[in-house]
């Protein structure tokens, strides 16, 4: 069911292309159906997993490494999963009339569905090895989506960016996951999770903490990796709001969570993620405020979000925990909906400038609401599902033990405060006051235009009205994955006069202050220009240099000479040989009885000065004669040591390679003396030094030769099993006949490549 | 013999290497045949040389002889004559062609990629 | 090459080098020779025809063009391997059947046999593009 669930999406964006052509108008709607039927398919589960169920499948993939496919379905991938198709199911509907009329929306539903099903991957896999993959694959489906206008080169230089920093994480990712394997001795997650399996102690234990963080934080765009997630902005809006509200930048914070279990509870893993996830935080919600486009608006407020996540669950009790995942939920539905929000805005008016926008409600009612309903979800009032995420947050830092909780608050209370006013900004501006930018009228706003800005934002609503039954079904099953023991959770708009109401009080009030300056803050600090010091400078400057260091590299190596090249695979083989040879075991040179019958010694001599003719030889002729008499040579050879096979083939080859020099020889240019002498010398020592090796390596091998028990089977085997009494023949033909296959492919290949270049030419070269 | 043929081994590899660096086309591809002579020559000798007697099973016996010779680098060379010859014939055609459309006399002429 | 001795010495050569090749295929399971040894020969053959007739006249007794054989080879090669896969064996299995040729004669015939042929084939029409579009070369 799972691997359905995961690959039909995979599937369907192989055909999407050809549905678009089919029913350019429907398409959307139609290819929405998937990942409704997928969510549907999930939530017919929930009860399921609510109860405390949990579903493993797992499926052969290459059984002799131990990688099954396996898939995990419990409370935690269940919320993330539901969140992933859900919101999928809009951002397609809403891509449909987004980008109607784009030439190529056929292909992004493509890579959208494509990406949707990594996403699916992702947080369903229940192998190290899939988590990885699927991992990957979100990276690189990411890529294609944010490069989805790859002739603008903001968007190549965004989607490469992503990619980058993202796979560098991944790497790191693998390396971590498969010490992590070694370490529980086992590649299941599922496996893992129900041994109750702690690392803690594991002499691996940094390295892998260290490793899974570098991928976890590249990932979801933590402090200092944020800065590849605004930039990403360059994709298409429901881009955006795919990858920022539901998904990919979540993904980190999913594994976080998933391996809380198996790696948390040490100081490295709590503390670090408190500390990255609070400096993120307040880092995104103070850049936020200072931006003007309101697409990086909001990707800085998700980087806030994610910040806030890594929070939470690096304070780690019960209550962060719970308020990790209700807020979770939140974000991904205000965000998903103020995302696409800003879309129909930018394609309304044809800006997303916060300065030059205004007072859109009166034109665009139903979007205004959706953004007002989702706003107030996102400033954490009541009675929206924010509020309660937000009091959590505060109850959570409240709550924690020892001298940091003050600390922890304040931070909580800044970074709240700070994100509240940017929401005003988000919201207000755009919406309300005198009007700026109107309309151009051109875009009627349709239901799937509308659909996906105010559907979340009413369930945010919703939610929050009615906390019971999504914190039974939904919350309480999450948060229970990630404690591990089993919970029973309640949530209430309304707690009292507790001290958390007056911070959400001192924090609107923070914020009200901040919303009026908002304009001298964001100019005032225009002035400091800190992106010239920031993480996205450091990332140019290494890729700048990486690329210096690349042209440098090429322009040493390859210098275009051919003998250079040459030159270089000879030298490196001689010293790798070389090498070998001297500091293995004391071989012994055992010089083999001098048995030379006369004749062959003559050969040998033979061979030898005609080998040097074809060196010294100044006219191509008598070169090519004395390569001929090298080949016949050998030929003799053959025959003189028990191979008659070689040696007629050798001597009818020898032939027609004789034949054939004698028709190309006189296309080719004569000789010609370029090199220097001293380049002569140095070719020389080369030659000589080539030669000496070959015949030590031989030596060698002669004496340590134990005769072959492959020729041995052969010879017992030839005619018993294979009727034949030529070995020779019946190695070629029977024993080794797949190598033969290969070798009259070779031969194919090199006849067609004859042909194709003498007899398949363009007309007027010929 | 085993010396006497591993000096031939060594000395065709020599020529060969000394060839290949050479600048001039037919120079390189002569080194090329003498460089699969002598590697066919290296392999044959590696397993060991046995005088006149080939590795086939007489009428009326149900395998080999003691003592013939190795059957399966003469198997490995067979096909590898071959498809030398085969590889040869195309680099040799590809010469000939590229040096014609581009008018080189040597190789370090031909340096730049076509366009 | 228009030497009177050699066009007819190599008139009446042919059929018997031919012969040779075909032989040489033949035998080569029990004695020297086989499929490469044998399509050797036969390109020779018809090597050594065009060098004294000329290719035009030695496409013409070809009747077949040399691609043709190549890919027919390899073709033949791979389908000697496909009769070991029907009896459920691996790819390449040989496998030898008895065929009664009345009056108690027998004929061994196996698939090795035939994927010699195909070699042979691949090698004939291999070394004929090559000689051949290349003596065609002005």
């Amino acid at each position: 069911m799972i691997a359905i669930v995961v690959l039909s999406g995979f599937g369907l964006a192989l055909v999407a292309p050809a549905v678009q052509r089919l029913l350019p108008r429907h398409a959307g709607w139609l290819l929405a159906l998937l990942p409704l039927g997928v969510t549907v398919t999930l939530a017919r589960h929930a009860m399921t997993i609510a109860d405390g169920g949990v579903i493993a499948q797992s499926h052969a993939w290459a059984p002799a490494l131990g990688v099954t496919l396996s898939f995990y379905l419990d409370g935690l991938s269940l919320l993330f999963a539901l969140l992933i198709s859900g919101i999928g199911t809009l951002i397609v509907i809403y891509s449909g009339a987004y980008l109607s009329g784009h030439p190529n929306l056929g292909r992004f539903y493509a890579y959208l569905l494509a990406f949707m099903a990594s996403m699916l991957g992702l947080v369903l896999a229940g192998n190290l090895i899939a988590v990885f993959i699927f991992w990957e694959l979100t990276s690189l489906s990411s890529y294609l989506l944010i490069g989805f206008e790859h002739e603008r080169e903001a968007a190549r230089k965004a989607a490469l960016q992503a990619l980058l920093v993202t796979g560098i994480g991944g790497l790191a990712l693998m390396a971590g996951l498969v010490l992590m394997a070694l370490a529980g001795n086992s590649w299941e997650l599922a496996e893992m999770l129900d041994r109750r399996l702690n690392l803690a102690g594991h002499p691996f234990y940094l390295a892998i903490v260290i490793l899974i963080f570098a991928g976890a934080f590249t990932k979801s765009a933590q402090t200092p990796f944020h800065f590849w997630l605004p930039s990403a902005m360059e994709g298409p809006t429901p881009v955006s709001a795919f990858l920022h509200s539901a998904t990919m930048v979540k993904g980190g914070v999913y594994l976080v969570l998933r391996l809380t279990p198996i790696l948390g509870g040490t100081a490295a893993w709590q503390t670090t993620l408190m500390l990255v996830g609070a400096v993120t935080m307040i880092l995104g919600a103070w850049l936020s405020l200072l931006q003007t486009d309101l697409k990086r608006l909001l990707a800085y407020s998700t980087v806030n979000g994610l910040g806030t996540l890594m929070f939470l669950t690096g304070i780690g009790t019960r209550t962060a925990i719970i308020g990790a995942v209700v807020f979770l939920v939140a974000h991904a539905l205000y965000k998903a909906s103020l995302f696409l929000n800003a879309g129909v805005v930018d394609h309304e008016t044809g800006t997303r400038d916060v300065r030059r926008l205004g007072g859109l409600y009166r034109h665009l009612p139903l979007i205004g609401s959706a953004a007002v309903l989702a706003g107030l979800s996102m400033a954490g009032l009541a009675p929206f599902w924010g509020f309660i995420g937000k009091e959590l947050i505060y109850e959570a830092t409240w709550q924690s033990v020892g001298q940091t909780s003050g600390l922890l608050t304040t931070a909580a209370v800044a970074a709240n405060a700070l994100l509240i006013a940017a929401t005003g900004v988000l919201v207000i501006k755009p919406f309300f006051g005198p009007v700026r930018t109107v309309p151009d009228g051109h875009h009627p706003v349709g239901p799937a235009l509308w659909l996906g800005p105010l559907l979340p934002a009413v369930l945010g609503l919703l939610c929050g009205l009615l906390p019971g039954w999504p914190a039974q079904v939904f919350i309480t099953p999450a948060v229970a994955a990630v404690l591990a023991q089993p919970q029973d959770i309640h949530l209430a708009l309304w707690h009292g006069f507790t001290p958390m109401l007056g911070l959400t009080g001192l924090t609107l009030l923070l914020a009200f202050g901040v919303y009026r300056r908002h304009a001298g803050i964001r100019d005032g600090s225009a002035r400091f220009a800190l992106g010239a010091c920031g993480p996205a400078a450091g990332y140019e400057i290494s890729l700048n240099g990486m690329m210096k260091l690349a042209k440098w590299q090429t322009r040493f190596l390859q210098s275009g000479y051919l003998h250079n090249y040459i030159l270089t695979l000879i030298i490196a083989t001689i010293a790798l040989v070389g090498y070998t040879l001297l500091r293995g075991a004391p071989f012994q040179l055992t010089l083999p009885a001098m048995d030379v019958k006369l004749y062959e010694g003559v050969l040998a001599a033979l061979m030898l000065s005609a080998a040097v003719v074809t060196v010294r030889a100044q006219s191509r002729l008598s070169a090519i004669v004395a390569m001929g008499v090298v080949g016949y040579g050998l030929a003799l050879l053959f025959i003189d040591f028990g191979a008659p096979d070689l040696a007629m083939t050798q001597f009818i080859i020898e032939t027609m390679t004789v034949i054939l020099f004698v028709f190309v020889i006189y296309r080719l240019p004569a000789y010609k003396i370029i090199s220097t002498p001293r380049q002569f010398a140095r070719n020389g020592v080369v030659a000589v030094a080539a030669g000496v090796l070959m015949t030590t390596l031989v030596l060698v091998a002669l004496g340590v030769r134990e005769g072959s028990l492959l020729s041995e089977f052969f010879e017992a085997n030839s005619f018993i099993k294979a009727h034949g009494r030529n070995i020779v023949n019946v190695i070629i033909v029977d024993f080794r006949a797949m190598d033969t296959l290969g070798e009259i492919t070779v031969l194919t290949l090199a006849g067609a490549g004859v042909y194709t270049l003498l007899k398949l030419r363009p007309k007027e070269d010929r | 013999m085993e010396l006497v043929a591993a000096i031939v081994v060594g000395g065709l590899f020599g020529a060969a290497v000394y060839l290949l660096l050479w600048r001039t086309p037919v120079k390189l591809i002569i080194g090329l045949v003498l460089l699969s002579n002598a590697i066919n020559l290296l392999i044959f000798l590696a397993a060991g040389l046995t005088r006149g007697k080939p590795p086939i099973i007489p009428e009326g016996s149900l395998r080999a002889a003691q003592a013939v010779a190795d059957p399966l680098p003469q198997a490995l060379i067979l096909t590898a004559i071959v498809i030398s010859f085969g590889v040869l014939a195309f680099t040799l055609v590809l010469f000939s062609r590229t040096f014609k459309t581009l008018a080189a006399t040597h190789l370090d002429e031909m340096k730049t990629t076509d366009s | 090459m228009t030497s009177v001795i050699l066009a007819t010495a190599t008139r009446y050569l042919m059929p018997m080098l031919l012969l040779f090749s075909a032989f040489l295929l033949f035998r080569g399971h029990n004695l020297p020779g086989g499929g490469f040894i044998g399509g050797l020969v036969a390109a020779a053959t018809f090597i050594l025809h065009s060098l004294v007739f000329g290719v035009g006249e030695t496409r013409k007794i070809l009747r077949v063009r040399p691609v043709k054989l190549m890919g027919l080879g390899l073709l033949i090669a791979m389908a000697s391997g496909l009769v070991g896969v029907f009896t459920r064996a691996p790819f390449l299995t040989g496998k030898w059947y008895e065929l009664v040729l009345g009056q108690g004669d027998k004929w061994h015939v196996g698939t090795p046999v035939f994927f010699d042929v195909g070699v042979y084939l691949v090698v004939i029409g291999a070394t004929l593009i090559i000689i051949l579009s290349l003596a065609e070369e002005d």
